[in-house]
């Protein structure tokens, strides 16, 4: 079943003239991914050739979707088209936007997050700076590698892109339900919440990978959410122990202040609810291996 | 990006909002020129003036970062007293000259992230002029938290809800309140994440003014705002600047192995397990943190390498990449031809490299680079030992020297 994405997920790309748009709408269509179409208000009624496939461009998200029936999108638009090209798929009342897009003011983002309150939570927004979302052997809407790993039974969810890839491939054997990257900037519209949840209710997921970094507080309220929600085994792994106070690494979100987001202290809050955290990624892998033959 | 205290008064000004007279000075004579105009206007009011150090960190105060001065010529001396002083690591190059302010009450406000609720929050108390961190561990109730929605902002009444809900008295709603919507402008067109005014003070004439400022703007909001004249060249580490020219992402660290990663999760996992393994070293640590991002070309592979090798600390180097979207045979191609590039340039790598490859390809990578033969480079499988690995080398090298 996995969560948020299935094999019958139809996809637009919004953004897919673009050059993000159309490398990685390619792959997709190559790992099976059944992309219907794309958006470009000024390539509207053109094609684009994707993987061998003919992938029709429309005007807007509405368009596509009603010729189409598209419940996916994917975002590569630049920063600048960002916010304005989430908004079109909210007032589309498209189910599933995913925001690839690195590099989004966070005013935007909250910007649209409040949108999509305002107008009912009919869209479920992924990201912004995300690697997206991947049910292995079944659907890919994003820039996650799907040669990585395999269809299983661990659902996985990250802030960080590359650490996902790291750890879908040490599991490759055990396979994944799910992967969702929710990205790592300080506002986020699907947080480790949201998917603990989705996993915790999908009957193919047997156990939870959570990937959390320092800054915010996340990984805490995830913690006191699975004390309360989670009966299926979750272990986690948290990176940035050894960085220093006040240096931004890369993600937006991964900044100390104080000592609220350190490492130790999202360690201490999840082991405390009964989570077991890896010291290292590989580490976790060997964890995940333990909680499955438990 | 940190905006220095007179760098965010000067936003504060452009929207209006009321701030004490005051310039910037980089020098003792200078600040004590600044002094002297205040004389002309003042005569002998004292305090004439307040000196204060211009840092991008709190608790200047305690650090005798700020002081009062009552003539010119004081004012000389206390500035010369408080430049190039260090408050916690930060040397001080400017000290701001601002006019005295008759103190009747002290506040607090601000506009910020609220991350967990996904919004804008604003924060006021009418225990202002302490460390909120304070007021907030000590006193909850008197530190209002009033969430603030994107969409319809902050207009007069909001205003006045924020600064009613933090316990502000009757006299000082209406000038608070105003100085709160003005705030909340230069919040969202500046696209700042955080505009905190502590202490907001209340004047023995009935005015309410901003006396202190702190502002950190959005980076990624670069691309539609002008803040050329924020740049700060003194805060910035050599190696960092240069790397930021190249656009890579570098952050210089007190270690001396050299990380080279792609995926800011990994590098940084990458440092903790390099950290950890260090430990049985005598406390080997990582030198800097390096994303060279999802496309490891040669050139940038280059430039990554360069930049690492050029901090002096450095004794060994992990590269660390998962291939994802890039495959390992390109990188690997990018290492050998970055080794040969650097060589040209007449910078030949003189320290041990150990690369990690997994993913994407990785067994065509470890064939390229096994095939080409570099002295210096060492493969290792897992990137827990390859940490290892380049701890060992480090502490071997130090040892050596």
């Amino acid at each position: 079943m996995a969560i948020f994405l299935n094999a019958e997920s139809r996809i637009i790309v919004q953004g897919i003239t673009g050059s993000e748009g159309r490398k990685h709408g390619a792959r997709m269509i190559a790992a099976g991914t059944n992309v219907v179409g794309g958006t470009n208000p000024r390539k509207a009624g053109q094609t684009v050739e994707l993987s061998g496939r003919s992938v029709p461009v429309f005007a807007d998200v509405g368009a596509a979707m009603a010729a189409t029936g598209a419940d996916v999108s994917v975002v590569f638009v630049p920063p600048v088209g960002t916010k304005d090209a989430v908004i079109e798929a909210i007032d589309a009342q498209i189910p599933l936007v995913i925001v690839i897009t690195e590099g989004v003011p966070v005013h935007d983002t909250a910007n649209m997050w409040a949108y999509a309150t305002a107008t009912g939570n009919r869209t479920r927004i992924v990201g912004p700076n995300c690697p997206g979302v991947a049910s292995p052997g079944k659907s890919n809407a994003g820039i996650i590698p799907a040669d990585i790993t395999s269809e299983g039974r661990i659902g996985l969810v990250s802030k960080s892109g590359t650490l996902t890839y790291q750890m879908m491939y040490e599991l490759r054997d055990i396979g994944f339900s799910t992967a969702v990257g929710i990205g790592g900037d300080p506002i986020i519209g699907t947080t480790h919440i949201d998917c603990l949840q989705a996993f915790q209710e999908d009957p193919e997921t047997e156990a939870i990978v959570m990937i959390g970094e320092i800054g915010g507080d996340a990984e805490e309220r995830a913690a006191a959410f699975i004390e309360k929600n989670v009966t299926k085994p979750v272990v986690a792994y948290v990176a940035g122990f050894t960085a220093p106070e006040g240096k931004t690494m890369g993600h937006a979100g991964a900044i100390i202040s104080g000592s609220a987001g350190t490492a130790q202290a999202k360690k201490e809050a999840l082991e405390k609810v009964g989570v077991r955290v890896g010291r290292t990624p590989s580490g976790t892998a060997r964890l995940v291996r333990e909680v499955m033959q438990a | 990006m940190d905006l220095f205290e007179y760098q965010a008064k000067e936003l504060f000004a452009e929207y209006g909002v009321p701030i004490p007279q005051g310039k910037v000075a980089s020098t003792a004579e200078e600040a004590r020129q600044i002094a002297d105009e205040f004389a002309a206007v003042k005569g002998d009011a004292r305090p004439l003036a307040v000196i204060k150090a211009q840092v991008k960190t709190g608790g200047r105060g305690k650090a005798g970062g700020v002081k009062l001065a009552d003539t010119p010529a004081e004012a000389q001396e206390k500035a010369a007293k408080i430049l190039g002083m260090d408050i916690k690591g930060h040397t001080v190059h400017t000290v701001l000259v601002a006019e005295d302010t008759d103190i009747a009450q002290e506040y607090y406000l601000s506009f910020l992230l609220d991350r967990a609720e996904r919004t804008f929050l604003s924060m006021c108390s009418v225990e202002g002029g302490v460390e909120i961190e304070e007021v907030a561990r000590t006193k909850p109730q008197a530190l209002a938290k009033i969430p603030v929605s994107p969409l319809t902002g902050v207009d007069h009444a909001k205003a006045l809800e924020i600064v009613q809900a933090g316990g502000l008295p009757a006299e000082a709603q209406a000038g608070a309140a105003e100085l709160a919507e003005r705030l909340w402008a230069v919040f969202t067109d500046e696209d700042a994440t955080l505009v905190e005014v502590n202490p907001l003070v209340y004047t023995g004439d009935g005015r309410v003014i901003a006396l202190d400022a702190k502002v950190t703007l959005d980076d990624n909001a670069a691309f539609r705002q002008d803040w050329a004249q924020f740049a700060d060249p003194t805060a910035v580490d050599p190696i960092e600047a240069r790397a930021k020219a190249k656009h890579l992402n570098y952050v210089k660290l007190n270690g001396s192995v050299g990380i080279i990663g792609n995926g800011a999760g990994l590098v940084m996992s990458t440092l903790d397990v390099v950290a950890y393994a260090g430990e049985e070293f005598g406390g080997v640590r990582p030198a800097n943190f390096l994303d060279i991002g999802g496309g490891a070309s040669a050139e940038v592979m280059a430039n990554g390498l360069d930049i690492v090798l050029s901090d002096p600390d450095v004794r060994s180097v992990l590269v660390n990449v998962f291939g994802g979207i890039t495959s390992c045979d390109a990188v690997a191609n990018g290492i050998v031809s970055a080794m040969a590039l650097l060589a040209e340039r007449g910078e030949a790598v003189r320290h041990p490299i150990v690369v990690r490859l997994d993913g994407n390809n990785a067994a065509e990578g470890r064939r390229i680079l096994a095939d080409a033969h570099l002295p210096l480079v060492e493969q290792v499988a897992t990137m827990d030992d390859a940490a290892r690995r380049a701890a060992e080398l480090a502490a071997a090298a130090s040892n050596g020297a």
